[in-house]
């Protein structure tokens, strides 16, 4: 197991390799352009609703009295607890770490609630007509079909007869597999090994301040396991999964792919939460053993707070896979919400020929501030690594990609390329990169190239002299820019992050 | 068709276009022509609204819609077409789903449905053979690594795609080896309907002897100092621009 964290590397405050801060030149014309730009992108987030619904939830505050009524109401296992309150204490000896590119005030860790769940499936929507008819317009613009759009409002199923079908065919055609797709929570009981196994071994307890936090107070989160030689019949998503409960804001995901078995998950966060709080610390745990194949993809659509940067999603993930002989796991982001990210979804080539892959699109606009990457550690021989990282800023927002490559002195003939691209609509917006680069194999080969970019207004009036609006044409540069990365999401989701593009692109020109 | 009365437009506060008027009728090709700075190229984005090259006076009208009231998405789409001296690219947006966006753009202007994406690849794939480019452009992102000659041919491709009613070719014969002039020019003639309206910028003659203009008018410092048929072109081609005054005597023809 390694562990390769960043503030135990780099120090506080990491030095910068390269940055490609954007200074664009003020020049009178291009003022009038970027106000209608702003225009352009300034755009409600049209999933930010409340729903009146009532909960069981925690009063604020964290200590090991917390922790223990939060398992006890999970009617956890002993060892769950002890597990718990080891990652609570290392927790009390850490300190938040503050080297990344973001900037925001304290948080207060007491004034947090750390448990909230619905009473019961009744006080859920009964129908699509119960639903928020703003919520519906955004699920329509994604395209998604309708029943699944149920499942998204978090309708109960035992009402809409279409769904259950749905998820019971969902669920025969898995058992008939051998493949466990369950809730975190329910794997504690039923699968109490597998999970005692695996769960901390990639991401350890201590791994880091948020990782720390969530491992003493996860609420929920996925579980999934391939037995050996199994290709998953289906594509998971977590969409399937919400209607069941409603993951916290500390959710946990531990994806163990057997020898020889394949599996494409889908994380789903354009569906919009219920959280009432703006901490989300999650941890995603993937095992590749060897000869096994992860898709993990992700669209992630949180609240990324008003224009002034009022509110929204801190969005602070640990996610990190192991890849054994010859295994490979491929990481797909398409990052357009949350008004903090701080995300670097990691992979440790441990076997040899393993092979890791980094594909990301992170877009930032009003005050938005990403702090996002990967990190590719190579200890096994011949392993191979991808990294194509596409950020777009627009408005006031901070965009950095973060990148560590590492070469371990047993990585003969290891390979890294990295391509870093940043894309600028406008001139108020940043774009930063942050690559580190450490080889101890001199046969390894690492590569990187980084390009920075503007939507310029000869693009832009290309596009309108050819009838396009300001909209079309600023979504369809944006999504040329990024098609790299979209054609490595699955099919379904592909077309939903180019939809997702356009309307968080969407404003009030036209 | 386009009415331009008395035009001054100036670009950061400096009068490029001082005084122009122009009027083209139904099918007729109208050739620009001027030494170099005299604002032909300013005329071709003053024409089709571009941001920064401000109207200070004047009138310009378009089937007598009111230019200056309109976006350059509007005047787009009420039939001007500018074929850029220098197209720029768009990389990862290929040039099939770009023109197919700008069409379905258009008809949809016309009160028409969009094209089907079978119907706008036999169209495509028609205007490409035509402009003499390979089938794989359609694929390629919008003029991304494109020669020169290439992205000359693009905008031809694209304007036999679009179908407007006045096309405004902002010298599309600069850097074209003869061949390629003769692709371009092929294609433009082949849109001479006798409605179609077309307004030639160049700097050289060559580019009239492929296409015939009715009229030539010489552009210098911001207007027209001088209209006349086709002889006019020849005649500029022998003498140079001497006939313009002093300053102009050593400028290339």
């Amino acid at each position: 197991m390694s562990k390769c964290i960043w503030q135990d590397r780099h120090g506080q405050n990491p030095g910068t390799v390269n940055t490609g801060k954007s200074e664009i030149t003020n020049m009178s014309e291009q003022i009038e352009q970027a106000v209608e730009l702003e225009e352009a992108l300034e755009r409600k987030y049209e999933a930010g609703f409340h729903s009146e619904i009532e909960a069981d939830t925690f009063e604020s505050g964290l200590d090991e009295s917390v922790i223990r009524r939060l398992s006890e109401i999970k009617g956890e296992p002993e060892w769950m607890l002890e597990w718990r309150l080891k990652a609570y204490r290392s927790w009390l000896e850490m300190e938040e770490p503050d080297w990344a590119h973001v900037d925001y005030p304290k948080i207060d860790y007491q004034s947090i609630s750390y448990y909230s769940a619905p009473k019961s499936m009744k006080d859920k929507p009964k129908s699509l007509d119960e639903v928020d008819p703003e919520l519906l317009r955004t699920y329509e613009k994604l395209g998604i079909p309708l029943h699944e759009q149920e499942m998204l409002a978090g309708v109960a199923v035992d009402a809409v007869f279409d769904s259950v079908s749905v998820v019971t065919t969902f669920r025969e055609k898995l058992e008939e597999a051998g493949v466990i797709f369950c809730p975190i929570s329910e794997a504690v009981h039923k699968y109490p090994e597998l999970v005692k196994k695996y769960m901390g071994s990639v991401v350890p307890r201590t791994d880091n301040y948020f990782a720390a936090l969530n491992s003493a107070v996860f609420t929920d989160g996925s579980f999934v396991y391939i037995p050996k030689g199994v290709r998953c019949p289906m594509e998971l998503s977590t969409y399937f999964r919400i209607n069941e409960q409603n993951t916290g804001q500390f959710e946990r995901t531990l994806i163990v792919a057997d020898e020889g078995s394949h599996v494409s998950y889908l994380e789903g966060c354009t569906a919009p939460q219920r959280d009432e709080n703006q901490l989300h610390a999650a941890v995603v745990e993937l095992v590749a053993m060897d000869d096994a194949k992860i898709k993990y993809s992700t669209v992630q659509n949180w609240y990324p707070g008003d224009e002034n940067g009022k509110g929204g999603i801190y969005n602070f993930v640990t996610k990190r896979g192991i890849c054994h002989t010859n295994a490979k796991i491929s990481w797909t982001q398409v990052e357009t919400g949350s008004a903090v990210t701080w995300k670097y979804p990691s992979c440790v080539l441990k076997g040899d020929n393993s092979v890791g892959e980094f594909y990301s699109v992170a877009l930032t606009r009003g005050r938005q501030q990403a702090d996002t990457g990967t990190k590719m550690i190579h200890l096994g021989k011949n392993t191979r690594s991808t990294i194509i990282s596409k950020g777009i800023s627009a408005g006031k927002s901070n965009n950095a990609y973060r990148g560590l490559v590492k070469m371990g002195p047993k990585a003969d003939g290891a390979r890294n390329f990295t391509e870093c691209d940043s894309l600028l609509i406008g001139d108020t917006c940043g774009a930063h990169t942050f690559p580190y680069i450490e080889s101890r194999n001199p046969s390894a080969i690492v590569e990187h190239e980084a390009t920075t970019s503007k939507v310029s207004d000869e693009q832009l009036f290309l596009c309108k002299q050819r009838g396009l609006d300001t909209e079309k044409a600023v979504s369809m540069i944006v999504n040329g820019f990024c098609k790299e990365v979209f054609k490595e999401l699955p099919m379904e989701f592909a077309v939903e992050a180019g939809k997702l593009l356009e309307i968080s692109l969407e404003g009030s020109v036209g | 068709m386009l009415k331009v009365k008395n035009l001054h437009a100036s670009v950061e506060d400096k009068a490029i276009i001082k005084g122009l008027n122009l009027e083209v009728n139904p099918g007729e090709v109208h050739a620009i022509m001027g030494p170099n700075g005299a604002g032909k190229s300013t005329l071709g984005y003053v024409l089709s609204g571009r941001d920064g090259y401000e109207v200070t006076d004047g009138d310009m009208t378009l089937n007598d819609a009111n230019l200056l009231d309109m976006e350059v998405e509007e005047r787009a789409r009420a039939g001007m077409f500018l074929a850029f001296q220098y197209p720029v690219e768009i990389p990862g947006v290929s040039n099939m789903e770009f023109m197919k966006e700008s069409v379905n753009a258009m008809r949809e202007e016309r009160g028409e449905d969009p094209l089907t994406a079978a119907e706008f690849l036999k169209k495509a794939k028609a205007a490409c053979k035509q402009v003499q480019l390979p089938l794989d452009f359609l694929k390629r992102g919008v003029n991304e690594g494109f020669s020169g000659g290439e992205k000359k041919r693009n905008e031809i491709m694209q304007m036999i795609l679009l179908e407007p009613s006045l096309c405004i070719l902002d010298e599309s014969d600069s850097g074209l080896d003869i061949d390629a002039l003769q692709v371009v020019a092929d294609g433009v003639n082949s849109q001479r309907d006798g409605k179609r309206s077309f307004i030639v910028v160049t700097h050289y003659q060559r580019l009239l002897d492929y296409i015939k203009p009715d009229f030539v008018h010489i552009l210098a410092d911001g207007e027209i100092v001088k209209s006349g048929d086709a002889s006019l072109a020849l005649e500029v081609e022998k003498h140079g621009y001497a006939f313009l005054g002093k300053k102009y005597e050593e400028a290339e023809a």
